[in-house]
């Protein structure tokens, strides 16, 4: 790194929601030409940072220079004036209008809209940088890395030299990632300064050129990416020492617990979700679920625990003794009602899991609140159970009397996981248990996960980042397009294989 | 035979006041304001107009036509334009919920209308509960010297008052700048999604407030319309019936689009008189029945529109919902 002048210094910045500390005192150096990735956990204050960059939000006090001049950024326009241009984790466009409409939105220029030579400079925009984007077509149409490409797009059409990229990676294959970083790398190459905020240490260590990192809303340091590791980094994120692997015991005497042959599932409007898929879930193991989004994960998981209507096929739940319950065509209440103990943990978790308004409480309530012989409901046992969660699973809340909208995502997960948990389920699937959590609750979960497959479970394990799943599965059913594109063992099975086979049905090989 | 020359410009007359309330509303919802306070709006709008003409016809002597229509035009416009910023205020600035404001702006709206109204008509001292602006109606409702001569084309499409034109017009420049100019796909992102609108530097507040405003000013002249030009000057109370929730109505049946709430609006005209064309003898039954078409209608255009699930003939996606840019 040449002796550049930063083109943003953030000096002293504090931020506070309400009684909350988001930022206290930051300091922070963004140049041009470099990546930036900015670490820390969940809640420790990187995206408000980036927010009060971006105009979204407004510091409470310090200052902020761009090429060595203050400046006040109230609203995003300010920020795009500054050429500071942020791509949200949530994609901040609008569905029904296309790709162009979105990317010139709010711009000044003459009344009628011209987007003809709007879409012009837009394909410009693309030749130069290596973007696939069509300017005519809706958003509403489009992939989820399509959608990130017109953001980035709209970014530079604004004419910022300043990026900021909000967990860009989240929703990506390995295969769009690595595409998404090559344009990156362009675009440092070009002369622009470029702030990445990930969780994934594997591309901070591939992407970036330095890295600064928060913790608590405090600013804990930065060097470059070259003379730290993941260990290094991580412990600084979190504050103590942590263990980076995780853990994987061998299966706990695996029999057969649930198999399902020939499963297809069409959605309402008749679109092949699931087609022809079989496989078996053994008892004391983690069956890893890999795909690219949308390819029959949820409806797999969906079908099993009842939810979701079935056009062919069957699921039988094996019980110890061997016998065999069909569960397709039941409800939850009916599989509940055959003795077989089924944990769902959703992917939506404030809307499928937990009712977001409700306390902790009344949360543990939704599974209990059937039991009993009087109309009225029993609420002292569901507390005691809301008690023991927060204890055990260390959840962050003031007391269990808040409404779980409150918590953190993390701390979200951890309630739904331990409600869950405490049916002592003999079956648990889960989709996406750590999506948008750090490191740390993301390795509790593991760790919950982990005991239950000890305990002889059957776990299904949706996930989305192909690193967990080849560090905690013991096999991993790739699907793509709603087909099972092959079963691997866990063990050594090769990242970049397993990316072929999301994307392309057999991958390499096609075994079952 | 069924008299079309006699109908279509009665199912004209029928559809003018809901083309403005529709206009207005779809203006304000491509903003995400779901104001359910249009037929109060109406209502304001309406009692304006008249409080305006009849101070006028009061204090002069002799009316002058100019006067006669800018003096209640103007009044009408002031009455919405405060209705709309109460709305605004309270949903827009302190982030109320927009139904119940909205319910309780129509309540309040038809309430001071009454109020108004009761008392105008208390100062006339007149034997019937109704309050007549003839003169002013008059000059309303003056159509071009020519319509009588060209026969049936006149007598359909030229025989109206100035608003009625007023109103097609209106509507068709709505749906230019909605669909054509900057300020529109700015206002429909506002609709859409506030938080995007947002980050792309687009004033939401601002924008709200001024296709709020905006919506409930052209809304009032639906009131307008109905007192002076259809129903001849005269007021009565409770008269403009349930009028402004067929606007509310026409906004889904034409999904979201002026353009088509122009056809819309005289087939929901039609369709609100055509009990009156239907010989029902009597079975006075039957005419109640005809009455709900409007409605019916409405039900079936929702019913095909979320069949169909076009996205682009889908409300407004935010459409009810408050924004706050710090909410976490």
């Amino acid at each position: 790194m040449d002796n550049k002048n930063a083109a943003v210094k953030m000096r002293n910045i504090s931020k506070s929601f309400g009684t909350v500390k988001a930022n206290d005192k930051i300091w922070l150096d963004i140049y041009r030409g470099e990546i930036l990735a900015l670490l820390g956990e969940n809640g420790s204050g990187k995206t408000t940072l980036m927010n009060m960059l971006s105009g979204i939000y407004f510091p409470d006090e310090g200052e902020i220079f761009i090429d060595d001049k203050e400046v006040v950024i109230r609203s995003p326009k300010d920020a795009l004036n500054l050429g500071i241009g942020m791509i949200h984790q949530h994609f901040k466009l609008v569905d029904v209008l296309t790709a162009t409409e979105n990317i010139i939105l709010g711009l000044e220029g003459k009344g009628k809209l011209d987007l003809k030579s709007a879409a012009k400079k837009i394909r410009e925009i693309c030749d130069a940088y290596g973007f696939d984007v069509d300017p005519d077509q809706h958003i509403y149409e489009m992939s989820v890395s399509q959608k990130q490409t017109v953001e980035i797009v709209k970014v530079l059409y604004r004419g910022a030299d300043i990026l900021i990229l909000d967990e860009p990676t989240a929703v990506l294959t390995p295969q769009e990632t690595d595409k998404l970083f090559a344009v990156l790398r362009n675009m440092r190459d070009a002369g622009k300064a470029i702030v990445i905020i990930t969780h994934k240490m594997h591309e901070v260590e591939d992407l970036s050129d330095r890295v600064a990192v928060l913790r608590h809303g405090q600013f804990i340091g930065d060097m470059p990416t070259k003379d730290t590791n993941a260990q290094e980094m991580t412990n600084m994120m979190v504050g103590h020492a942590v263990e980076l692997n995780i853990d994987r015991p061998d299966p706990v005497d695996p029999k057969p617990r649930v198999e399902v042959k020939n499963l297809t599932v069409r959605s309402i409007d008749g679109i092949v979700k699931l087609d022809d898929v079989s496989f078996t879930a053994n008892s004391g193991e983690i069956l890893g679920i890999a795909g690219i989004s949308g390819c029959g994960q949820k409806e797999l998981l969906e079908a099993i625990a009842g939810l979701q209507p079935t056009e062919s096929g069957s699921i039988s739940y094996i019980k110890d003794d061997g016998s065999r319950e069909e569960l397709l065509g039941k409800d939850p209440l009916s599989i509940a009602d055959l003795g077989v103990v089924l944990s769902f943990v959703p992917e939506d978790r404030l809307g499928m899991g937990l009712v977001a308004n409700m306390d902790l409480g009344d949360n543990m309530m939704l599974r209990s609140f059937r039991k009993g012989k009087s109309v009225f409901t029993d609420r002292k046992s569901p507390r005691k159970l809301a008690e023991n969660v927060v204890d055990e699973l260390d959840v962050v809340t003031p007391g269990i009397s808040t409404p779980v909208r409150r918590l953190s995502g993390g701390n979200v997960q951890k309630v739904l996981v331990g409600r869950e948990i405490a049916s002592a389920p003999t079956v648990l699937l889960t989709a996406y248990a750590v999506r948008g959590l750090d490191i740390n609750s993301s390795y509790t979960i593991y760790d919950l996960i982990n005991r239950q497959k000890q305990k002889g479970v059957a776990v299904i394990y949706v996930g989305e980042d192909l690193d967990v799943l080849l560090e905690l599965c013991d096999r991993i059913l790739v699907l793509c397009g709603g087909k099972v594109s092959g079963i691997v063992p866990g063990r050594g099975a090769k990242k970049r294989e397993v990316g072929m086979m999301m994307t392309k049905l057999g991958g390499e090989k096609a075994d079952e | 035979m069924f008299d079309i020359v006699s109908f279509f410009p009665r199912a004209v007359m029928q559809g003018v006041p809901l083309l403005f309330g529709g206009t207005g509303e779809i203006i304000t919802e491509k903003s995400g304001n779901l104001n359910l306070g249009i037929p109060g709006i109406m209502y304001v709008g309406g009692i304006c107009g008249v409080i305006g003409a009849f101070l006028y016809e009061q204090s002069a002597a002799e009316l002058n036509s100019f006067l006669a229509v800018a003096i209640p035009t103007l009044s009408c416009l002031l009455g919405s334009l405060l209705m709309g910023l109460l709305y605004c205020f309270l949903t827009v600035t302190l982030r109320a919920n927009q139904n119940v404001t909205g319910l309780a702006m129509t309540t309040f709206g038809i309430g001071i209308g009454n109020f108004f109204g009761g008392s105008l008509i208390k100062l006339t001292d007149a034997e019937v509960p109704s309050i007549a602006l003839s003169a002013t109606s008059k000059v309303f409702s003056k159509s071009l010297p020519f319509a009588d001569n060209l026969g049936w084309f006149g007598k359909m499409f030229l025989s109206y008052g100035f608003l009625a034109y007023s109103a097609v017009i209106i509507a068709l420049i709505t749906a230019y700048v909605i669909k054509k100019t900057r300020v529109g796909l700015n206002l429909r992102a506002v609709g859409e999604s506030p938080a995007t609108a947002d980050a792309a530097g687009i004033n939401v507040n601002k924008y709200k407030y001024i296709a709020t405003c905006v919506g409930s000013m052209i809304a009032g002249l639906g009131g307008l319309y109905y007192v002076m030009d259809y129903a001849c000057g005269v007021w009565s109370n409770d008269a403009f019936g349930d009028r402004g929730w067929l606007a509310i109505a026409l906004v889904i049946f034409s999904i979201w689009r002026p353009n088509l709430a122009i056809i819309a609006s005289i087939l929901f005209g039609g369709l609100y008189i055509v009990y009156l064309y239907i010989p029902a003898g009597t079975q006075l039954y039957m005419m109640e029945l005809y009455k709900m078409l409007p409605y019916l209608v409405t039900i079936i255009v929702l019913v095909v529109v979320s069949m169909r699930k076009k996205r682009e003939n889908e409300p407004p996606a935010a459409l009810g919902l408050a924004y706050f840019r710090e909410e976490r």
